[in-house]
Order: structure tokens, then C-alpha cells, then sequence
């Protein structure tokens, strides 16, 4: 038994954690699939305290790949740096990047990612292909848009809960070289940058801004648009990018550390560094994922955790929501060290996926119990009344009320869920918090 | 290169033959489940290996078995370099007190079927004119501890074999690599409490992988290990009496 936890490192719960190299034996169980444990919440925590989960990550053999057409299919648990690292040098990348490269094929699907070209890419999901899952009766079934549709469109952004994803075969993209090259520029508010960030996706493939959730007045929501593009051969570096040991953070910092003292000077330094427009060629880890350079960065939050708050809002009727969320954050001290503020494309097809048209904003917030509870519930009053959504990859801290009030989705994916799983036996802390499992 | 791994679809084994996969290396997989063998063979190819992996059942429990697995892996790659043993079994001191089925596996598997394995091996590479045989012993073996005491005599033993083989043909051009890592995480150690010191099956591949190509006698895996291992040797009796580990 051990205490387990995902990436915000709350909430904390005793489990038993099997890790298995073979995943047919591991799920006949029907125990909560875990990969890299990089949800931020309680999405890969067993229902009850002393549950059982199975950790994937010891499945990650590369089953079959087609480097012809760059279909690859591969257990459930290879990471995406395994994947990069391996596919890379041979011209091929993943479809979507998320914001860490610690995140296995499963819990890429279970989450539907999304990344820096969502505009132009969309998630995940729209690039698997097939799945090889096991289904709560015992049953292991290959899914797909032509067999068993319906759960291969619930699995996408399902959290985990419709089935034990076992291998997974999805379509890689062709890259002209393995470096991008990426410019960044300052913009003085919130409406600049996001005015900024939904032009450039016109142009760019990747595109995602830094914005500082401290900064009053005039310069609220100030950031940094990043844009990019893999470059031709001819204007890379003929190496390839070396993958650098990550620093470790050696040890948890006292909880206060990072707060309402130092996050408004964190990001004023954050903002004055990268003010000056810049143009450079970096590799895949240091574009998509600049935080995996210092390993458990997690742990400047000190031991009290933190939770992220991730969601999306429609700005076509009301433009200008994403302020108001940004006045919120500054009033009731949500404040957060820069803070992810990015466009969405089309609304993908799984069915409880995230992404939908609109702004997406995602923030850490240090965990101070009652108080931090409170800014998200008053956010997703606001998110819930504008007709957005919130991401349950990130989440640790929404009521069931308040995410049943933003998905309309939710009985349809509820109705496939109960056909495929009419006990629930498939359950998560997740589930049990959102869903009114029995823990 | 070519190579022949035994136990090579988990842990440690599976490591270092991706490993080898990645140097563009010809590869025949000894194993004994043949649904196990060929995922790992697809996985081998899409990393790197040269040409089709091939793969032959071999079950170290069975030396009858020996011969023609290697006579196969051998017609296969026509020429062999390498042949690398990480199968074996483990049980901890506790499991291995209790139960004498598992114990006598244990014994019988990691020492005398290594032993009968490496010699059938043994002489297929110098009948092709020599070659390394890298095989799997542990720190285990390096001297007598409370937790290890019947699976490092297993180890001991094997290690004092390889050592012999050494001596015997290093001039005829078999180059014998022994292997000792400390605590791994993998299948075969999940669910006991690490040591300081424990360490990956990747780091410990690559720790296995440079000893192969610069063909040292004994590799320690992670290298930190020799020095805590001169340490442990050099201990007075009555400490290691008192010790936990």
C-alpha cells in the first residue's frame, strides 16, 4: 500500500498499485488504468481509499509501425518522450503535444489532449485510429470508427472510465526536420494577447500564450504569444536535439514559498525576461514542454499541493469573459505563475472531450483548502453561466453540480457508459467526486 | 552485431535488447512464450533492429531445450557475436525459507540450467571462432547477506563459473561479461521496499551495454555499486551478523 497522488499532488490516497508489463492480465481485475500519473487531480486515484489501480507504464512496446504511412500501434503505457525519442530521428512526431512529455498513449486518449495547434490539429483522439480495450464484462475488443463506435468516441476524453485501453494505434505526423523554430512577442493586456493569439493562428500551426495573472489595472492579463512551426531541413541544425538529463528539484520547498508574496514578482520577472520579441530553432521538449527540463517541478508547491484550474469559454456572444476571469483571479487572489491562455479549434468528437470553440485558460493555484475551493467554485459560476466547460484532466476541486451544469454532453456519454458498464465497476476518486459512483 | 538474448521480452533483458536495437543490431530472441516473443520482436524492429527479429522458443527450465534453440537462433543470423542470458528466477529469503518447491526452482534455474545454457553457448561461439557471452549474476552473489542468502548463493555460484569460463577459453577468443546490478525495479522486484541505490532497467542496461562493448570481465550496474560492494565485502563478520541487509 502506498499513497498515491497525481500531478498537483492533492488530494492524496492510500492504493495498492500494480505495475504490469502485460495488461491483459493486469485489467481482469477491472481496476482503474494509471499511467503516468500526470493528471493534475484525482482522475487516476482508485474510488475508495486502499483501491486498486494498475499502472501502465511497463507496457510500452512498440507492436507495429508503417513508416510508409506512420501508423503506429503500441501498448498503452510507451510515453510520449519514449515515442518522440524513438520516431523523431526517423521523421515522425506525435499528432498533438501536450503540455508535458511524461504522459503515456493511454492517458493521452483517456484525457483527449490537446495541445499548441488544437486550432489547426485538433485533440488527440482525432488521430487514433484503433484501440484495443478491455470492457467491464471481461471482454477485450478492438474499437474503432467502425466497430463499437459509440465507446471509441466515449473512451476519447472518457477518463478511463468506459474501459482498460490496452494498445493503441494512432497516426503519426510527418515532420520536415526534428527542430521547430519559435517567435515570441509581449502584448501590454488580456485583449492584445488574445487578439494577438487568434490572428496568429491563422498562420501558424502552433500557438499558446504566457499571460500574468498578477498584473491590476491596465496591464491585467499581460503575456507572451509563442508561435512556431517544425522548420525544412535546410534551416535546422543537421543534429538532432539532444534530450537533456531534466535538474531535478531536490526537495519539496515550505508551502508558502509560492504565493501572494512572491507570484506577482515571479511574473513581472517572467514578463520583462521574454518582453523582447525573439526568434529561435529549439527542439520538440523545449517548445512543447519547457517545464519537463526541471524534474518535479511539482514540488515548489511544498507539501499542501496545488490544484490547476483549466477551462474553456465561447467568446462569439460574450467577448468579454475572459477579462471578468482574469478580474476574478486577481481579486479573490487566485494568482497563479503564468498562466496558459490559448484559442481552440472545432469541438472534437469524443464525447466528453474538452476543447470546444473559444478561449481556453489554465493556472495553478497553490492549495490553501477553503479558499482555493472558493475561487474555482466562483469561476465555474462564470464558466458554467457563459457556457464553457472545465478540463477533468486538471480538475481536483469542482462540484458535481457545477460540472453537470456544463455538459450537456454528459448523458449521452452516461447512457454508453451504462451500456457498456451498468454496475459501474470502472471508477475513479474522479467518478465517485463528479459522477455518483459508490466509492 | 549480432545477438542472441535469453529473457529478453521484461525487465532487464528487455532493456538492453532495445538497446542493441537502437545500434542497428541483428537480433534472435530466446524466450519461452511465443505470443510474448514476437511482441517484443515487433517492438525490437520498430526501434531500430536490423532486418526481421527473429525468435525461438526456449524455456530455461528445460536443457534438452538448449541446443536447438541456439542451433536456430545461430542458422538464423548466420554469424553470432553476442549472447546475452538475463533469464532467471527470484524469490525473496522469506519465500525461498518457506516454500522448498520454489526454492529448489530458484537454485536449480539461476545456477545449474544458467550454467548448462552458457556452456551450450559456449560452444557455439567459439566454434565460430569466439564472441561475448554476457550473463546476468547479481551483487547478491558477492558476498553472504541476511536477505540474500540462498539467491546469492545461486548468483555466487554462477559468478565463480563465469569466472572459471574465463579463464579457460579468454584466449581462445570468448569474451565471458558478468553482470552484477544491485536492486532493480522491475516485475521480478515489484512489490518488495527499494534500496538506496535502486535503480531502472534502463540504467542498468546501459551500465551492461558499455561493459559488452569494451568487453570488461564483471560489470557492476549502476557502477556505484562496485564501491558499496568493497564496503560490504570488507565488513567485520559480527557486523554483517547484526546488519539488516
Amino acid at each position: 500500500m502506498t499513497e498515491i497522488f497525481g500531478w498537483g499532488r492533492y488530494p492524496r490516497m492510500e492504493a495498492h498499485e500494480v505495475r504490469d508489463e502485460d495488461l491483459e492480465r493486469a485489467s481482469r481485475g477491472g481496476a482503474l488504468f494509471r499511467g503516468l500519473g500526470r493528471s493534475y487531480g484525482d482522475a487516476s486515484l482508485p474510488a475508495r481509499s486502499g483501491g486498486e489501480v494498475v499502472s501502465t507504464t511497463r507496457a510500452d512496446r512498440v507492436l507495429a509501425f508503417d513508416p510508409t504511412t506512420g501508423v503506429l500501434r503500441a501498448e498503452a503505457g510507451l510515453s510520449l518522450v519514449e515515442l518522440t525519442r524513438v520516431f523523431l530521428p526517423r521523421g515522425f512526431a506525435a499528432p498533438v503535444f501536450p503540455g508535458t512529455g511524461f504522459v503515456t498513449l493511454g492517458g493521452m486518449v483517456a484525457a483527449d489532449v490537446h495541445g499548441k495547434n488544437h486550432h489547426s490539429a485538433g485533440t488527440f483522439g482525432r488521430h487514433v485510429r484503433q484501440l484495443r480495450m478491455r470492457v467491464a464484462d471481461g471482454r477485450v475488443l478492438e474499437v474503432s470508427d467502425t466497430n463499437e463506435p459509440e465507446l471509441f468516441l466515449a473512451t476519447q476524453g472518457g477518463m478511463g472510465l468506459t474501459g482498460q485501453i490496452l494498445e493503441v494505434e494512432l497516426q503519426l505526423r510527418r515532420i520536415s526536420s526534428g527542430w521547430l523554430r519559435a517567435e515570441s512577442r509581449a502584448y501590454p493586456d488580456i485583449d492584445a494577447l488574445v487578439d494577438a493569439l487568434r490572428e496568429s493562428s491563422q498562420r501558424s500551426p502552433y500557438t499558446m500564450t504566457w499571460s500574468d495573472t498578477t498584473a491590476r489595472g491596465g496591464a491585467l492579463g499581460r503575456g507572451i504569444l509563442i508561435t512556431g512551426d517544425w522548420v525544412e531541413p535546410g534551416d535546422a541544425p543537421t543534429k538532432l536535439p539532444r534530450q537533456r538529463t531534466p535538474v531535478e528539484m531536490p526537495l519539496d520547498l515550505p508551502s508558502g514559498v509560492i504565493g501572494a508574496w512572491s507570484l506577482p514578482l515571479m511574473n513581472a520577472a517572467y514578463f520583462h525576461l521574454q518582453r523582447r520579441s525573439r526568434v529561435s530553432v529549439q527542439g520538440p521538449r523545449a517548445f512543447f514542454h519547457p517545464l519537463d527540463g526541471i524534474g518535479h517541478w511539482n514540488r515548489a508547491y511544498g507539501k499542501r499541493g496545488f490544484v490547476q484550474y483549466q477551462c474553456v469559454v465561447p467568446i462569439d456572444r460574450d467577448s468579454g469573459i475572459v477579462r471578468r476571469l482574469f478580474e476574478i483571479l486577481v481579486r479573490k487572489g487566485g494568482a497563479s505563475f503564468v498562466s496558459v491562455v490559448k484559442d481552440f479549434g472545432a469541438e472534437g468528437r469524443g464525447l466528453l472531450s474538452f476543447p470546444r470553440p473559444g478561449i481556453t485558460i489554465s493556472l495553478d493555484l497553490p492549495m490553501r483548502g477553503a479558499k482555493t475551493q472558493a475561487v474555482v467554485d466562483r469561476m465555474n459560476d462564470e464558466v458554467a453561466a457563459a457556457g464553457g466547460r472545465i478540463y477533468l484532466a486538471k480538475d481536483a476541486l469542482t462540484r458535481a453540480e457545477h460540472f453537470r451544469a456544463m455538459e450537456p454532453r454528459l448523458a449521452l456519454w452516461n447512457e454508453v457508459r451504462r451500456k457498456w458498464d451498468p454496475e459501474a465497476k470502472l471508477k475513479s476518486a474522479l467518478s465517485v467526486r463528479l459522477l455518483g459512483d459508490d466509492p | 552485431m549480432n545477438a542472441v538474448l535469453l529473457g529478453a521480452t521484461r525487465g532487464i533483458g528487455r532493456a538492453l535488447a532495445r538497446a542493441l536495437a537502437e545500434r542497428g543490431a541483428h537480433i534472435s530472441l530466446l524466450g519461452r512464450d511465443p505470443l510474448e516473443l514476437s511482441r517484443s520482436a515487433a517492438d525490437l524492429e520498430g526501434r531500430g533492429a536490423a532486418g526481421t527479429v527473429g525468435f525461438h522458443s526456449c524455456d530455461l527450465a528445460d536443457s534438452d531445450g538448449f541446443g536447438p534453440a541456439l542451433d536456430a537462433a545461430f542458422a538464423e543470423l548466420g554469424a553470432v557475436d553476442l549472447i546475452v542470458v538475463t533469464a532467471g528466477a527470484f524469490g525473496t529469503q522469506e519465500q525461498l525459507e518457506a516454500d522448498p518447491d520454489l526454492c529448489e526452482r530458484v537454485l536449480d534455474l539461476d545456477f545449474t540450467k544458467t550454467i548448462l545454457f552458457c556452456e551450450q553457448a559456449r560452444v557455439r561461439l567459439l566454434a565460430g571462432g569466439g564472441g561475448t557471452l554476457c550473463v546476468f549474476a547479481s551483487v547478491a552473489g558477492d558476498r553472504a547477506r541476511k536477505p540474500v542468502a540462498l539467491y546469492g548463493a545461486a548468483k555466487a555460484g554462477l559468478a565463480h563459473y563465469l569466472d572459471g569460463l574465463d579463464l579457460r577459453f579468454r584466449t581462445s577468443g570468448l569474451r565471458v561479461v558478468t553482470v552484477k546490478p544491485g536492486f532493480v525495479h522491475t516485475a521480478m522486484t515489484e512489490g518488495l521496499r527499494p534500496p538506496p541505490f535502486a535503480a531502472s532497467a534502463e540504467v542498468v542496461a546501459a551500465s551492461a551495454l558499455r561493459g559488452i562493448l569494451r568487453g570488461r570481465r564483471v560489470v557492476y550496474a549502476p557502477p556505484i555499486w562496485r564501491a558499496l560492494m568493497t564496503v560490504i565485502r570488507a565488513l567485520p563478520r559480527p557486523v554483517l551478523r547484526r546488519a539488516a541487509f
